[in-house]
């Protein structure tokens, strides 16, 4: 145990009202308290940060780090006030110069990992241009429609945020025969649809897949040719960061691309379809598993738990480890921090508590985490 | 860039792989499922059964089998031999005639279909005009004598089955030559019978339904004698000296008719009813076979008293006053007898009763006085009792294999010491190159030992657990105690006995340390048995100890069985395994895991609650740990819980509506085109109203905690590696969990010399959750050079290197869905293979198993052997987890299959395809056992010279496997051939063995060549409640 441990401890138990700050701004750390009922106005905590860290000319914004361990702006008071009220126990500010920050969205998991698209893109490392459009600050995504610009607007690729949710996927595939054009006219090819939909599930709540939706691919890989049970075993294989590629039985809601308008010759004809215009899939099956998932979800790893009991109740001495972050012993520590944010709340999304921490913080010294 | 790489396109690695690996499938043991006929050939001594299916199996001396499978997925209705030649006939279900040979290619015979052929009538003549009901191979060997349903004989000319129409013997041709007062009696029906004088060529004899029996001359065309009965005709009998015909017929009864030359018709005789006065089934067949000693045998089978035995199997013998009516456990297919050989001797002199009943062959010595059964040396009846698992060791020190099989002999005093008759062929497959047990557990509570190492699956030993429990029935009052002179003589023969007496003795789990001769098995109701080897037969008590493994949990109550009653006291055992130890579950739920430590003198269980370790030195149990989540109440209430039965049931229905489809589209009958096209769209639109009223729906959900059966625990491994630091090693053990959770427990054991005086200790020393919460189904560590840590005791018998305790060790967690490695003792993750996400199969069997290579004599490598639930059998490398090849095995509606699946520590496997037979499939190129044998006759080794000559496939020169390495043919590899590896590929003696597209091993990984459809042929089994299924 180091000493910033029982120092934090100490704040805590002689001083319930302080909310204990620790703003990271590159590599250094500030630490200072607020109090949790009075935390003030955004500008007052605006001017503490950029002095505390000696940036008082630099135009910064701030983020905190929520309970699900995504980075959340701190813009307003609103906000504020939320991130202080909702610090248990520690309040981890991340503060970066503006013109950097505009290439670092937040959003849910934007702590732990740098999404790589899902496809490659033919043009490289080309920068695209960056739309600057508001964020809904104070919302978590719980889905999103994601490679818009390379696939046909016939089709919709659509990712599940299962984290940070508590509401179950909710929703059921079948069997079913969809109609190609191919060459020698329309045939029917066996495909695989939706055909079920839970009452507020995530997928209902989404809005962007509905009762009987061709599924095309999951994850990137094509379901042709693969059976239903194959199919459900792949889509609970990867639950936790779902992406299904689907063609919408309701083709009226589709994005009209100005570039590829009606008549356009391009590839906006579906039916010459999904194995030739879809080049992403091609591609990604071509990697290796391990090299695509930066994403992945980490195991737990308790260790010392000496009481061979139903309900191991870790002793304060025991550790407790998350080990996913060994792909990339390079990381630094805001993937840390993310994974174990994220183990967190899957202890809390966890009823049986046989993981149930010490009431004590996270900290963090050196290459390890502990608990 | 590297990402881009597909694995395996490095050429050097790829030449590599086809230097380990290979996929065969290369014998069937067991019984053949749904037997259908028996077909014997005296002067080759080999047997010939048919099956349902359509495949048709030989047997000759041990190790000489052979396969073949009809096109046409028809039964195989009766079975020919060729007199005196390596052909044989057989006649399907659907009345078509097929020819099969074995010929000699180099130096291998090989069975092979010549010729198929369907006897047409003349047009506009009824079906049944044609339909064949006997087959008659004249001993000419040029001709076919066909009996028909319409009572006319056709004869067709070998081996072109050329029809002769002109010397078709039709039922008007015989009725007009036949005397006045028969003639207007009755149309004949069908023909019954039809035999060749045993002298004379030309003459045959026709047996009619109605009674009518007729001696025909074929070249004059005419009667020379007839013999009319009043009773239905079943079969006839002719004497060897062709001076007597024996009949039997509907009525129970036979009758002798002498034969002389005049026309006379002598007056019918008495018919003897040998099971009267009350009335008796049919005699189907009968057997009257002279001795030199003078008083003939007479076989025959069926004729019991209608009312009281009509519903058994029997065959009676009778000879010299002694009857007995051997009574079989199932139908009887068809039986032979085997006499003299040489069709020139005076007399049949018959030594062995052969019988194929439905589901086992058995042999009777007729020599030995009391006619004992004769212990098969293939065949074997593996269900005797419905297997429920599984376990196979490789490798059996020469001390254990001997011990076990002094403790078998003493078991199977009751057969005959006679040699195994049926012994043609010679076996030229190498002896095998090392000593292979395969252990099946079964539903009545045995355990059997079999011989694995060779061709020949053959029953070493039987361990019964039953003696340690009370059960309702007493061993005393079996059906044998009846008294000596009761009527009809019935005798129980052979093993078949699907009746458990409480299927809480089923066996569950298997482990047997081959060092030590310790063996664990764990049952049905919670019950685990260690049994130690005893080479003396033993009274002892067995030691009971509960093992509470939901410790202190309240409100729990448990529905499902019963646990066993000990019989308390001294037990009497017979020499062998002798346990001494009994543990019993509480709840006693399905024992889902076990392994033993014969260094540490531990066993580990577990159940669907949770799982323990025993000291079985000290008898003391060193700990338990429940494993159960709080919400898991399917789990708590046991298997008979309402809730879960619904659901199984469901999920029940739904995979029988699947598999009613799949099975009706695919055994679709053959038959003219139209027909077929009007029968598959019938097909289709019933498949999709079964859709449309039943559409088949997934949950897509995912895994949580609250899942039920999360604490099932589904594999236990020890290991002695660095599980606190990485400085000190200590003993450990793992377990895994249906809900993707590791536990590791250090353990601390004393020192031999206090080995008694001090605990075990364990205490928790990791607990691993994997995120995606799948079933763990494997455990493994790998040492500081990625090797797998050996077997206990193995390093202390020289066989196997020391472990590397020096490099860093690596664990090995195989769940459902992913392969993961991580580094110990920290538990960091290192790589990671994920199975699903990528290909939508699941693990359901892995191995660890090391691959020669066919090459170089002492390389080696490591893998894991892995089956999915699609029935594909994968090698993944270790440690890098990098998929190798990938074949596929198993059709992925066997579910039955593919739970049955046990992979050998040489990349062999073992499979159920019935519920009585295993099929053996090889991944590696060095370790092959397939049958190699040599059928001669005269005739072969004519045709042999004929075929001999170089032929196009001989130029690419043939592997061949001596010893499990490779020597080649001196002919130089095919440089024009791309695929074809020096040397040539190695070739299976039968063309089903053969299956597999040898090409296969040269296509790049994951470019699965689909099987032949011959090889889905089998109506598989239903019965799948042996082996533990999770549902999807």
């Amino acid at each position: 145990m180091n000493r910033s441990f029982h120092k934090s401890q100490t704040l805590r138990f002689y001083d319930c009202s302080a909310v204990e700050v620790k703003s990271k701004f590159g590599a250094e750390f500030r630490r200072f308290s607020l109090d949790r009922q009075k935390p003030g106005k955004f500008e007052d905590f605006y001017k503490l940060v950029v002095h505390t860290h000696h940036i008082s000319n630099t135009e910064v914004t701030i983020g905190y780090a929520d309970v699900h361990g995504d980075l959340l702006p701190i813009n307003n008071d609103d906000n504020f006030c939320k991130a202080v009220s909702s610090a248990s126990p520690l309040l981890r500010v991340f503060i970066q110069k503006r013109e950097e920050a505009e290439h670092c969205s937040f959003g849910v998991g934007s702590l732990s990992r740098r999404r790589r698209p899902l496809a490659l893109r033919e043009d490289g490392p080309r920068r695209r241009t960056h739309l600057h459009i508001g964020l809904p600050h104070d919302f978590r995504p719980v889905s999103s429609i994601i490679d818009v610009d390379i696939l046909p607007e016939t089709h919709r690729r659509v990712r599940l945020y299962r984290h940070g949710c508590q509401k179950p996927l909710g929703f059921y595939i079948r069997d079913g025969t969809s109609v190609r054009v191919a060459p020698q006219g329309l045939e029917k090819v066996p495909g695989i649809f939706i055909s079920r939909m839970v009452p507020g599930g995530l997928a209902e709540s989404t809005g962007l897949l509905a009762v009987d939706d061709e599924v095309l691919e999951v994850n990137g890989i094509e379901v042709a040719g693969k059976t239903l049970d194959q199919v459900t075993d792949m889509m609970i294989a990867n639950s936790h960061n779902l992406i299904v590629t689907v063609k919408p039985a309701n083709q009226r809601n589709n994005v009209v691309r100005g570039s590829r308008a009606l008549g356009s010759s391009g590839r906006s004809s579906d039916s010459t379809a999904s194995r030739h215009s879809l080049p992403a899939a091609h591609v990604l099956q071509n990697l290796p598993p391990d090299e695509m998932e930066s994403d992945e979800e980490a195991d737990v790893v308790l260790e010392g738990v000496l009481e061979p009991r139903l309900v191991p109740r870790p002793p304060p001495g025991s550790l407790a480890r998350v080990n996913g972050a060994g792909l990339a012993p390079g990381l630094h520590s805001p993937g840390r921090e993310g994974s174990v944010q994220r183990l967190l709340s899957s202890l809390r999304s966890d009823p049986r508590h046989s993981l149930a921490l010490p009431p004590g913080g996270v900290e963090e010294h050196g290459p390890a985490v502990t608990l | 860039m590297r990402r881009f790489l597909r694995p395996g396109h490095d050429p050097a690695r790829e030449r590599l792989k086809r230097d380990l690996f290979q996929f065969n499938k290369t014998v069937e043991h067991g019984f053949p499922h749904q037997p259908s006929a028996l077909g014997y050939s005296p002067s080759l001594r080999i047997l010939a059964i048919g099956t349902r299916s359509g495949a048709i199996k030989l047997y000759g001396a041990p190790g000489v089998e052979f396969m073949g499978l009809h096109r046409e997925n028809n039964a195989a209705v009766q079975i020919h031999f060729l007199p005196g030649q390596c052909r044989l006939v057989t006649l399907l279900d659907d009345n078509s005639l097929h020819l099969w040979s074995l010929k000699v290619k180099g130096g291998v015979s090989e069975l092979q279909e010549d010729e198929s052929f369907t006897l047409r009538g003349p047009p506009g003549a009824a079906p049944s005009a044609t339909q064949i009901t006997v087959v008659l191979p004249h001993s000419s060997c040029q001709l076919l004598y066909l009996g028909t349903e319409s009572g006319s004989v056709f004869v067709v000319q070998l081996p072109a089955f050329r029809a002769l129409e002109d010397r078709t013997i039709s039922s008007e041709a015989v009725l007009q030559r036949l005397p006045e007062e028969v003639r207007h009696r009755r149309a004949f029906e069908m023909v019954e019978a039809l035999q060749e004088h045993p002298r004379d060529p030309n003459q045959i004899l026709i047996g009619y339904s109605r009674g009518l029996v007729v001696i025909w001359d074929l070249q004059g065309s005419c009667v020379l004698c007839h013999f009319l009965s009043s009773q239905q005709l079943e079969n006839v009998c002719w004497q060897r000296d062709g001076h007597l015909i024996v009949s039997c017929h509907s009525d129970g009864g036979y009758c002798q008719w002498p034969v002389s030359s005049d026309t006379l018709q002598p007056e019918p005789p008495r018919s003897c009813v040998p099971y009267g006065p009350f009335p008796c089934k049919a005699i189907t067949k009968i057997f009257w076979l002279t001795t030199k000693q003078g008083l003939p045998f007479t076989i025959f089978q069926g004729g019991m008293p209608r009312a009281s035995y009509g519903d058994r199997h029997c065959i009676s013998v009778v000879h010299n006053g002694q009857q007995t009516a051997f009574d079989f456990t199932s139908r009887v297919i068809d039986f032979t007898v085997l006499t003299e050989a040489n069709p020139e001797a005076a007399f049949d002199d018959p030594y062995a009763l052969v019988v194929l009943a439905e589901e086992e062959l058995v042999v009777i010595d007729l020599q030995t006085a009391g006619w004992p059964p004769v212990q098969p040396p293939y065949l074997a009846s593996l269900h005797c009792s419905a297997i429920t698992c599984s376990h196979h060791v490789s490798n059996i020190p020469l001390k254990l294999w001997e011990r076990i099989i002094a403790a078998g002999s003493r078991q199977n005093t009751h057969f005959s010491t006679m040699e195994w008759p049926i012994n043609g062929g010679t076996s030229l497959a190498p002896a095998p190159p090392q000593r292979d047990l395969l252990l099946t557990g079964h539903e009545d509570g045995t355990v059997r030992f079999w011989d694995a190492s060779g061709v020949c699956l053959r029953l070493l030993y039987k361990l019964s657990t039953v003696r340690v429990f009370l059960t309702d029935t007493d061993p005393n009052d079996s059906l044998n105690a009846q008294g000596e002179d009761e009527w009809p003589p019935l005798r129980k023969v052979g093993s078949f006995d699907p009746y458990s007496d409480d299927p809480r003795l089923g066996i569950q789990k298997i482990f047997l340390c081959k060092y030590s001769g310790y063996l664990a098995v764990a049952g049905t109701a919670g019950q685990v048995l260690v049994l130690e080897l005893n080479d003396e037969e033993a009274e002892h008590a067995v030691e009971q100890v509960e093992a509470d493994l939901l410790q202190d949990q309240e409100g729990y109550r448990w529905k499902g069985h019963e646990r066993l009653c000990a019989r308390p006291g001294p037990v009497h055992f017979e020499p062998g395994f002798q346990p001494f130890v009994l543990v019993q579950c509480q709840p006693p739920a399905v024992v889902t895991s076990l392994a033993l430590h014969s260094e540490w003198r531990l066993v580990a269980f577990g159940t669907s609650h949770g799982f323990g370790l025993f000291d079985h030195q000290q008898r003391r149990q060193v700990f338990v740990k429940c494993t159960l989540h709080p919400n898991d109440q399917l789990a708590l209430e046991g298997p008979l819980s309402r809730v879960k039965s619904l659901k199984k049931s469901l999920r029940q229905s739904f995979r029988r509506i699947r598999r009613s489809r799949v099975s009706s589209r695919k055994r679709r009958p053959a038959g003219p085109p139209g027909e077929v096209q009007e029968g598959r769209s019938r097909a289709e639109r019933t498949g999709l109203q079964n859709v449309e009223l039943a559409p088949v729906q997934r949950k897509i959900e995912a895994r949580s905690a609250e899942d039920s059966f999360t604490g099932f625990v589904r594999t236990l491994y020890f290991a002695d590696t660095y599980l606190r630091d990485s400085f000190r090693h200590c003993p450990s053990l793992w377990a895994g969990t249906n809900g993707g959770t590791v536990y590791a427990f250090a353990l601390r054991v004393p020192p031999a010399e206090r080995r008694m005086d001090e605990p075990v200790r364990a205490e928790q020393a990791k607990e691993i959750q994997l995120m995606h919460r799948a079933p763990v189904v494997g455990i493994l560590v790998l040492d500081g050079h990625s090797v797998p840590l050996p077997e206990p005791l193995e390093v202390a018998h020289d066989l196997s290197k020391s472990p590397d305790m020096q490099g860093s060790h690596q664990l090995l967690v195989v769940s459902e869905e992913q392969f993961k490695v991580f580094a110990l003792p920290g538990v960091s993750a290192r790589l990671k293979l994920k199975l699903t996400a990528l290909e939508g199969s699941r693990v359901r069997r892995v191995g660890a198993a090391h691959f020669g290579s066919c090459r170089a004599e002492r390389y080696r490598e490591h893998h894991l052997a892995v089956l999915t639930n699609l029935g594909d059998i994968q090698v993944v490398s270790l440690p890098l987890l990098k998929p190798q090849v990938r074949y596929s095995c198993i059709r992925r509606e066997d579910v039955s299959g593919i739970a049955s699946c046990v992979f050998t520590k040489h990349g062999q496997g073992f499979y159920l395809i019935s519920p009585s037979e295993f099929e053996r499939f090889s991944l590696s190129t060095k370790w092959l056992v397939e049958p190699r044998c040599l059928v001669d006759s005269a005739e072969t080794k004519n045709h042999s010279r004929l075929c001999d000559r170089p032929g196009p496939e001989k130029a690419s020169g043939r592997a061949r496997w001596v010893k499990g390495q490779v020597a080649f043919a001196p002919a130089p590899a095919h440089p024009t051939l791309p695929g074809v590896p020096p040397g040539g590929w190695p070739e299976s003696p039968s063309p089903v063995n053969s299956a597999h597209p040898p090409s296969s091993a040269s296509l790049p990984p994951f470019v699965c060549p689909t099987l032949p459809c011959k090889l889905v042929r089998r109506p598989h089994s239903s019965r799948d409640q042996g082996f533990p299924e999770r549902g999807a």
